[in-house]
């Protein structure tokens, strides 16, 4: 069964001058429970707009979108996000900023704090619960900011740019772990990226996005996050099959890119 | 005594600390580079050479090491400035510190006047002929009367006698002064009351008195009695006129004339009259002045020379003080009033400020009656009655007691009820702060604390809310560029001189403050954290309280520093316009007295609650927001 569905999605922003911009137009896709879809495009795409309508932060102008058959409208506990910048609150510690959730549900402490624990040692945050947020580092605090997520056992994780701000190689171990929380936890993950190599690698499902409107240009289907689970990453990257897919995709990004360019030339 | 230890102390702390800061620069290395900020840290010893140089200045330029030092110094350059005030009426006559002599300079200006007035009656288009003659010839008759005064033959024997007998009198006491055995010794009798009079006289410094008038030591004495003989001979001289019989005949003539003219003159003529009444006036001048002939005061202008000569000689060590230990001014230029003229004045000696801060930190002294900053017994029940409403009472069952035919009022339930609202039971006594500081303290804090209570909530709504926002600017943005004081006279006519009105109007100084910045706070809270709370499942009020306000607090800690600066700055100068406590008050009392001690004071209590405050808002800042600026 579909899980998350998306039917003729249209979002159409108007600016104060009254021009109005088509950020996305007819966007149809279900994914289904347990997949892990990568959204790849150039800026302006509407791959942020896509994501906060899923998360419930914006509503479609026109379209449905449906978790679970139920449809979204508004924020909730059930679709977890996780930020470019991780967005913690940094007045409260590594263990406050991840049973925030719980907290708020008002659960029991004893066994959030025993939650907390184990999500700390999913994420290699062992030993910093009590570290002021604002202390760590940014790989150290996108580990917090999935743990947050997690602990909320979301039907749906909703990551926007997550690693987009660390260095290789922080990145690199975390792309390793975000394939180990899709395996271990099974979850929906929608994860947007603007890196051509990761999207490829951890895309279970891709769709290159296209501006101007908004909509999904192309769909792939890859084997790449499946094997990404029990080998290296870095052999993957090597692969012939990674390497042509990932030149066709960058070719057709760059096109996209020099049509915009042309066009406000 | 102990200023003069502590000036010792100070030199020697800053001798030492600047030799040790020359040994440290000695046994550091030398930089490659320059302007490394490393070369800006530590440096103890010049915070003590800087400290010792302020202690030092305050010192010397409130003349407090003259006073330890030389304690009669005051006193005896109070008796210098006597004798010189004494000598310069005589001096002014002559040619010693003016330009040319009193009479010169007399004739010179009348002769220009009758001049003057001669053209412009002769141009006057308004006056008949017949008394432009008249009033020429009286001028030039008065012309004609000025040589009967500096005339050699005119003067008189009597008159020369006089002039010289003052002449031998300052040459005697040119001859006597330096002299130990000057001044003579008094009968015992009047030696006795200068004693007794010493004694009831107040030292330097003392309240009410800037320098003691009477001579206390002997070389005092000496110039006392000096000054005292020569106001007598200054007196007996400007006595005397150069009215000698030629000169009479003229100016009774004049007179005469102007009289009768007077006379002739109708009501209405009123030109004629203000020219008869200037030429009077010009005559009364010259018959006022004492004018000689040329040389007939040469021999006592000289006599005058030779004991000013004599007087600064006798003045020997005096003078070196005055110049080198009476920075900025001198008690000399203020001739006999005997007052500290330049910094001595209005800069307050140390030791002076140290007894009366003293004495006004004592609880039974204080100032006007109240203590500084002290307890009183306080009782409970006053405080009872004072927070818990009276319509406590009211709203019970029942009805209050009538009193019945016996004449007797029998309490009941709801009486008591009211007892104990109103304050009026007997309680243990607790001891609560009072006195002036505790006032000026308890205002802010009261003032500070309303603003912060009612101005975050109306701040954080107006940062989310657009009808807040909206409905409320108009009203915070319409009195918030006004200068608070400019609210204050409207505001102590409102709620009165005492605290309500002071309060609300440091209310409304640190409201509009917390206002604008814990709306910058909410406003400017991240978009992501909101998400990131709302997908975390929070709801609209925990996200208020878990993520706004946090997130608002850098702002609101901040805007409540400036709200204590502004806070205290205000109360202040409120307690300037208006009130009976709190220490702008004891400063604007003091300054109507001129009590340059207290002033200086409130100024240093003032600055150290300040810096109090401060201090405490930035280690409360420091303790509560960590995070701020390392995000």
């Amino acid at each position: 069964m579909s899980d998350l569905v998306s039917k003729n999605l249209n979002m159409i922003f108007e600016s104060p001058k009254g021009e109005t911009v088509h950020a996305l137009k007819d966007i149809s896709f279900s994914l289904k429970k347990g997949e892990l879809l990568t959204v790849l495009g150039p800026s302006g795409c509407g791959k942020t707009t896509l994501l906060n309508i899923a998360a419930g932060f914006l509503r479609p102008t026109s379209g449905s979108i449906t978790l679970t058959g139920k449809e979204i409208d508004g924020p909730g506990v059930e679709r977890g996000m996780v930020f470019q910048q991780g967005a913690l609150f940094e007045w409260l510690t590594v263990n406050e900023n991840v049973n925030f959730g719980l907290r708020m549900k008002n659960e029991d402490p004893i066994t959030t704090a025993k939650k907390v624990g184990e999500w700390l040692d999913i994420v290699g945050l062992k030993g910093f619960g009590d570290t002021p947020t604002y202390q760590l580092s940014g790989g150290m605090q996108q580990r917090v900011a999935l743990a947050r997520c997690l602990i909320n056992d979301p039907d749906l994780i909703l990551m926007d740019e997550p690693l987009g701000a660390l260095d290789a190689l922080t990145r690199e171990k975390m792309q390793s772990l975000v394939l180990k929380i899709w395996k271990e936890t099974g979850k929906t993950i929608i994860l947007i990226t603007h890196s051509v190599e990761e999207a490829l690698l951890l895309g279970e499902k891709l769709y290159v996005m296209a501006p101007r409107p908004g909509r999904i240009h192309k769909e792939y289907k890859l084997p790449f996050a499946l094997m990404g689970l029990d080998g290296d990453l870095r052999e993957i990257k090597d692969k012939k099959d990674f390497v042509s897919k990932r030149e066709e995709i960058l070719t057709m990004i760059w096109d996209m890119e020099e049509e915009i360019m042309g066009k406000e030339i | 005594m102990i200023t003069r230890i502590f000036t010792l102390l100070i030199i020697v702390a800053v001798i030492g600390a600047i030799l040790y800061g020359r040994r440290l620069i000695k046994t550091e290395k030398n930089d490659a580079v320059f302007g490394n900020p490393e070369r800006a840290k530590g440096g103890t010893h010049w915070v003590i050479v800087g400290s010792c140089f302020l202690m030092f200045s305050w010192l010397y330029y409130s003349w407090d090491i003259a006073k330890s030092l030389y304690p009669d110094s005051a006193n005896e350059l109070c008796q210098v400035a006597k004798v010189n005030e004494s000598l310069l009426s005589l001096k002014y006559l002559f040619p010693i510190e003016e330009r040319q002599h009193k009479s010169t300079a007399i004739i010179k200006r009348e002769n220009i006047n009758i001049k003057k007035y001669i053209v412009e009656i002769q141009n006057s288009p308004d006056l008949e002929n017949q008394d432009k003659e008249i009033f020429i010839s009286l001028l030039n008759k008065t012309q004609l009367m000025i040589p009967t005064l500096t005339e050699e033959k005119y003067l008189e024997t009597d008159i020369k006698h006089v002039i010289n007998g003052l002449t031998n009198r300052i040459k005697q006491l040119t001859v006597s002064f330096p002299k130990d055995s000057y001044p003579p010794a008094l009968s015992e009798e009047e030696e006795n009351k200068r004693i007794e009079a010493l004694k009831k006289q107040k030292g330097w410094g003392a309240t009410g008195m800037e320098v003691p008038p009477l001579p206390e030591t002997k070389t005092g004495l000496k110039f006392h009695k000096a000054a005292e003989e020569l106001n007598s001979i200054s007196d007996e001289f400007f006595e005397i006129r150069n009215h000698n019989t030629e000169y009479l005949r003229h100016s009774q003539e004049i007179f005469a004339e102007i009289k009768e003219y007077k006379n002739g003159l109708d009501d209405d003529q009123e030109l004629e009259k203000t020219y008869i009444k200037e030429i009077k006036k010009l005559v009364r001048r010259i018959d006022y002045a004492s004018i000689f002939p040329p040389n007939a005061l040469d021999e006592m202008e000289e006599s005058i020379r030779d004991f000013d000569v004599v007087q600064k000689e006798e003045q020997g060590a005096i003078r070196i003080k005055d110049v080198l230990l009476f920075p900025g001014g001198t008690i000399v230029n203020s001739g006999p009033t005997c007052a500290e003229d330049g910094p001595g004045r209005w800069l307050p000696k140390p030791s002076d400020t140290f007894r009366i801060f003293g004495e006004l930190l004592r609880p039974s002294v204080g100032f006007k009656m109240i203590p500084m900053i002290w307890y009183e017994m306080m009782d409970v029940s006053k405080i009872v009655g004072f927070f818990l409403p009276d319509w406590i009472a009211d709203i019970l069952p029942g009805k209050y007691p009538v009193h019945n035919s016996a004449g007797k009022v029998e309490p009941n339930f709801k009486s008591k009820v009211l007892d104990i609202v109103t304050g009026e039971f007997k309680a243990f006594k607790i001891p609560v702060p009072t006195g002036h500081i505790w006032d000026s303290f308890l205002r802010v804090f009261l003032g500070l604390s309303l603003g912060i209570i009612f101005g975050i909530p109306l701040g954080i709504f107006m940062g989310l809310n657009r009808f807040a926002k909206g409905f409320f600017d108009p009203l915070v943005e319409l009195y918030r560029p006004v200068p608070p004081l400019a609210w204050a006279p409207l505001i102590i006519t409102v709620f009165g001189i005492d605290n309500v009105g002071k309060v609300f109007l440091l209310f409304m100084v640190s409201f509009s403050i917390m206002i604008i910045s814990a709306r910058a706070g909410a406003s400017g809270t991240q978009l992501s954290k909101i998400h990131a709370a709302h997908s975390l499942g929070a709801s609209r009020w925990q996200i208020l309280r878990h993520v706004i306000f946090p997130n608002s607090l850098p702002e609101i800690l901040t805007g409540i520093r400036v709200a204590v600066g502004m806070c205290w700055g205000t109360l202040v100068a409120a307690e300037f316009l208006a009130g009976t406590t709190g220490i702008g008050f004891v400063e604007n009392v003091a300054r109507k007295y001129m009590q340059y001690e207290v002033i200086w004071i409130t100024i240093f209590v003032m600055g150290m609650l300040g810096l109090l405050f401060d201090i405490t808002l930035r280690k409360i800042i420091n303790k509560t927001i960590p995070w701020h600026g390392k995000g």
